[in-house]
């Protein structure tokens, strides 16, 4: 920066960030808190902020509740099924848009991203049809389909990006070195996209993760991920508030993770290319 | 075992047609420069030798053979990127010698070649380190062993210099030349700028919206340039062209003096004219005189011609050396 | 700190030719006949995939909306026409949760961008340790939805033991009950909350794309920092915020989740948006005919948000 900033504009700038940052991240720090009290306490009020009773029997209870492991399992067997599956399908669309474009490419691409659009509601009817009579219905190979499906297009664009970063010419250079198709692709270009491959599957795990609209529908106990089992906690007898947080953050936790890793990922994959 | 001839080459994308029927001998061991402005297809026509992209029509034939059907892989040439195009997530050495892996090469063999390469362009101490860490002219050598260590039946160049600052762009293109000369490979090199093709070519290509107007070495399109544009591209500072009266009297509708060929007086007999801008640079002098009937012209002297803008000067060209161009702008020999 | 800078190029950028300018299949078509054709192989499998999971749906979608069919009543599948239609679309249910739809997304719009613009301005500027403040401001949209309707309607909402209660009446204020008495604005203010990072970080993207230079020139023509907001950063930001606006109202209209674990729809209609009305013919009420209308309805308004999104992302797209 040319211009000399001020202590006091550098000060007052900082402040508010944080005050902005803390007030909007108070909800997730707030559960976080609760869960390490006591149901009681979680409960009562005034509320306690600090200086309660910690405690990690909330944690222990869901870990021990066989069902939290089952449904986490699910989540993983889910998110990461689909994503890795539409990655597979994805690589040789992308690379084919990538580098051997056509006169169709360009709207085959925009309709593909096009069915990103579509309102999952406006086909709820068919696919849950179609899911009863082929016994689809809470299965997790039913799950992964239709989320592998969902997430598509974004993993195909995404790819497409990484993809069109790789400068031509290098691969050009590697034809001019003597090697085919085969090789150009083994040698050069996966090294060079491995990042954008992490980078695509660490955002669209997390879009998986957290997709509601069909778990909630097409599952209700045995493939059952995380987002239903939370939702569980919504009937009047889950007024287990310390437990509801605890199963939470748990739920919630490795995601965050990686989602702070992929800022970058989310400003590329969800806004298709319009913002740079 | 390096010649390469263009029979009737065409491209186009579309309906555009960016080269149009170029035909070309490059005889084995030339250097040969492709030179012209923006957009006038010498990129193209290389990545058509190369293989890079198909051609529209035509042949091009390497000692004899039409690879217009061979894929570039397969063709035996190498190609030294304008932006180097290096490996980046492989070492310097392993970036030279990747041509030779995908060869079937034994590893020690690779492994001495390489060492070779290197040890010509001065990289020994760089061979493991990766291409970011490298300056602009440290990669470009790596770009070039890489390209020679395989020994191919020709170099292809890209506008390789255009992106080294000025004093490294004089030193590279001593080196090069220099080891284009000791290999004897065939080298077809592509750029902009005039007096790198000047100084490096056996002979030149000059082209023009997709048309070869002169094949020749530097001498004789300088001396004998073929039309107005050839005339005009060659030669810094540009040639004067001079159209009305004057070119008439000479029996011509367009003639063209260049600068190092008018001598400027400060009266006497010539074409009158006033210095606008005058260049002082101690060993030579560039005057860029207006007139009514010259229009703008530039002169050059060398050593010291002191005069001013706003000076009145006549101007004596060597009546030797005012070339004749009629109307399509052809050079008319006397 | 700016985002990966290889995201900040000018809203505006051209791609750059080749040095020379030279015309090369940089005009968008693959350079040899073989590439092209491997090209539209290893293409197919997407697309095709992509191909059924659209038409099939959409096709069964609009035949059932013809038909009467009722789930309990499996025989019951007869062709009726655009009964349905008229059926969902008269039905005062239908009106309500379009109502609800608009209002939930208009307000969600209008929350997220307009805090999104502060908040990204105010992350534009040297903060220190903006790495965890960032943190901070992203995490909500990664939390799933179950989980923050859950943690906002019982931790903070409850009018009894939530926070918000608790604030209130150490104000002095009755505390409300949000979801008895302004469900929809309690829905609403859950859903802005996990948009809100989105809108974030986009605008914030946005910003650092924007040179320092045309600020520091609009500083030498004499702007003060109102007047650069205005006549320079605004602008740059129109394009984003519209991306912004076009993508949020996409996955907008479909908000159920949050819907489903706290209100289920209620107090009767008061939070039942489209997409929950839909679900609730369909699943709960079993009648296939009308859950299939109103599906096409909501495709059709998604279509027309859709035409625009993909316009503008075409703008930008080289291929």
């Amino acid at each position: 920066m040319a211009r000399r900033i001020s202590v006091r504009s550098k000060v007052l700038a900082t402040v508010g960030a944080w005050l902005v940052g803390f007030v909007i991240f108070f909800p997730i720090l707030w559960m976080v808190l609760t869960s390490f009290k006591t149901e009681l306490a979680a409960f009562s009020t005034p509320p306690s902020f600090l200086f309660f009773e910690w405690t990690s029997e909330n944690y222990t209870a869901v870990e021990a509740r066989s069902d939290y492991v089952h449904h986490a399992l699910n989540s993983i067997i889910i998110a990461g099924g689909s994503t890795l599956i539409a990655i597979l399908i994805a690589i040789p669309a992308a690379w084919a848009m990538a580098f051997a474009p056509t006169e169709r490419t360009r709207s085959t691409l925009l309709w593909m991203l096009s069915t990103k659009m579509m309102p999952p509601v406006g086909v709820l009817v068919p696919i849950y049809l179609l899911f009863r009579d082929f016994n689809l219905l809470d299965t997790r190979s039913g799950l992964i389909m239709v989320l592998c499906l969902g997430n598509l297009p974004i993993v195909v664009w995404m790819l497409f990006t990484y993809f069109k970063e790789v400068p031509k010419d290098i691969l050009e250079a590697a034809r001019m070195d003597g090697a085919t198709i085969g090789r150009e692709l083994l040698f050069v270009l996966t090294p060079m996209v491995i990042p954008g491959l992490a980078s695509t599957f660490l955002l669209n795990v997390i879009l998986a993760w957290n997709e509601s609209f069909w778990t909630l529908n097409l599952s209700t106990l045995k493939a059952a991920p995380l987002t239903v089992f939370i939702a569980s906690y919504s009937s009047p007898e889950g007024l287990f508030w310390a437990r509801l947080s605890a199963a939470s953050t748990l739920a919630i936790a490795p995601i965050l993770v990686l989602g702070w890793f992929s800022q970058r990922q989310l400003v590329r994959g969800l806004t298709f290319g319009a913002v740079k | 075992m390096g010649s390469i001839t263009l029979q009737g080459v065409r491209k186009s994308f579309g309906p555009v047609n960016v080269i149009s029927g170029a035909d070309l001998e490059i005889t084995n061991g030339s250097f040969v420069v492709f030179v012209g402005p923006s957009g006038c297809g010498k990129t193209t026509l290389l990545r058509l030798i190369a293989g890079l992209e198909d051609v529209t029509d035509g042949r091009i034939l390497i000692d004899g053979v039409n690879v217009v059907n061979v894929p570039p892989a397969k063709r035996g040439l190498s190609m030294v990127f304008q932006s180097y195009a290096l490996y980046p997530h492989m070492s310097v050495r392993s970036n030279i010698g990747f041509g030779l892996k995908m060869a079937g090469m034994q590893r020690s063999e690779i492994a001495r070649k390489v060492e070779a390469a290197a040890a010509t362009l001065n990289l020994s101490p760089y061979l493991d380190r990766r291409p970011r860490e490298l300056s602009g002219g440290q990669r470009q050598r790596v770009a070039i062993g890489r390209a020679i260590v395989r020994e191919p039946k020709a170099f292809l160049f890209d506008e390789p210099l255009s992106n080294l600052d000025a004093a490294l762009r004089v030193n590279m293109r001593v080196e090069i030349a220099r080891l284009q000369r000791d290999l004897a490979t065939t080298t077809v090199y592509v750029t902009h700028d005039q007096v790198e093709a000047m100084t490096m070519a056996d002979k030149i290509v000059v082209l023009n919206a997709g048309n070869i107007e002169q094949y020749g070495s530097p001498l004789e399109l300088y001396e004998r340039p073929a039309n107005l544009f050839v005339a005009g591209f060659i030669g810094s500072p540009r040639m004067n062209f001079i159209k009305g009266r004057i070119a008439a009297e000479n029996g011509a509708a367009t003639i063209g003096v260049r600068p190092e060929h008018i001598a400027p007086v400060r009266d006497g007999s010539g074409w009158s004219g006033t210095v606008s801008v005058a260049e002082h640079l101690g060993s030579d002098t560039f005057l860029y005189i207006d007139g009514e009937e010259i229009g703008s012209v530039t002169a050059r002297t060398t050593g010291e011609f002191g005069v001013n803008p706003g000076d009145r000067v006549k101007l004596r060209p060597d009546p030797a050396r005012i070339y004749r161009f009629d109307e399509q702008g052809k050079a008319i020999h006397a | 700190m700016p985002l990966d800078r290889g995201l900040t190029l000018s809203l505006f950028a051209r791609r750059p030719g080749g040095a020379s300018g030279e015309q090369r299949s940089g005009s968008g078509v693959a350079a040899t006949q073989r590439t092209r054709t491997l090209g539209r192989l290893l293409a197919a499998p997407s697309i095709i995939l992509l191909f059924i999971w659209m038409i099939v749906p959409l096709a069964m979608t609009v035949y059932f909306s013809l038909s009467a069919y009722n789930l309990l009543n499996p025989g019951s599948l007869s062709f009726v026409g655009f009964q349905n239609f008229e059926y969902f679309l008269t039905d005062p249910a239908f009106l309500a949760s379009l109502l609800n739809t608009l209002v939930l997304v208009g307000a969600v719009l209008v929350i997220t961008v307009v805090l999104g613009v502060l908040i990204a301005l105010l992350l534009d500027q040297a903060v220190i340790g903006l790495g965890i403040v960032r943190l901070m401001v992203i995490a909500p949209f990664f939390v799933m939805p179950t989980v923050s309707a859950l943690v906002w309607k019982n931790l903070l909402m409850h009018p009894v033991s939530g926070l918000f209660a608790w604030i209130a009446s150490s104000l002095g204020f009755t505390p409300i009950d949000w979801f008895a008495q302004v469900p929809l604005l309690s829905i609403i203010l859950i859903v802005a909350w996990q948009w809100l990072p989105f809108a974030t970080l986009i605008l914030l993207t946005a910003l650092q794309s924007l040179d320092d230079d045309q600020k520091e020139a609009a500083g030498m023509d004499g702007a003060g920092p109102f007047s650069t907001f205005i006549y320079i950063t605004l602008p740059h930001l129109a394009r984003p915020i519209t991306v912004v606006i076009l993508i949020e109202t996409i996955f907008l209209l479909t908000v159920f989740a949050e819907i489903f674990v706290t209100t289920g729809g209620g107090p009767g209609l008061q939070t039942t948006n489209i997409a929950f009305l839909i679900y609730s013919q369909a699943l709960i009420q079993f009648d296939v005919g009308a859950a299939s209308a109103g599906g096409l309805v909501a495709v059709v308004l998604a279509n027309i948000v859709a035409f625009f999104l993909v316009r503008i992302v075409g703008r930008t797209l080289e291929v």
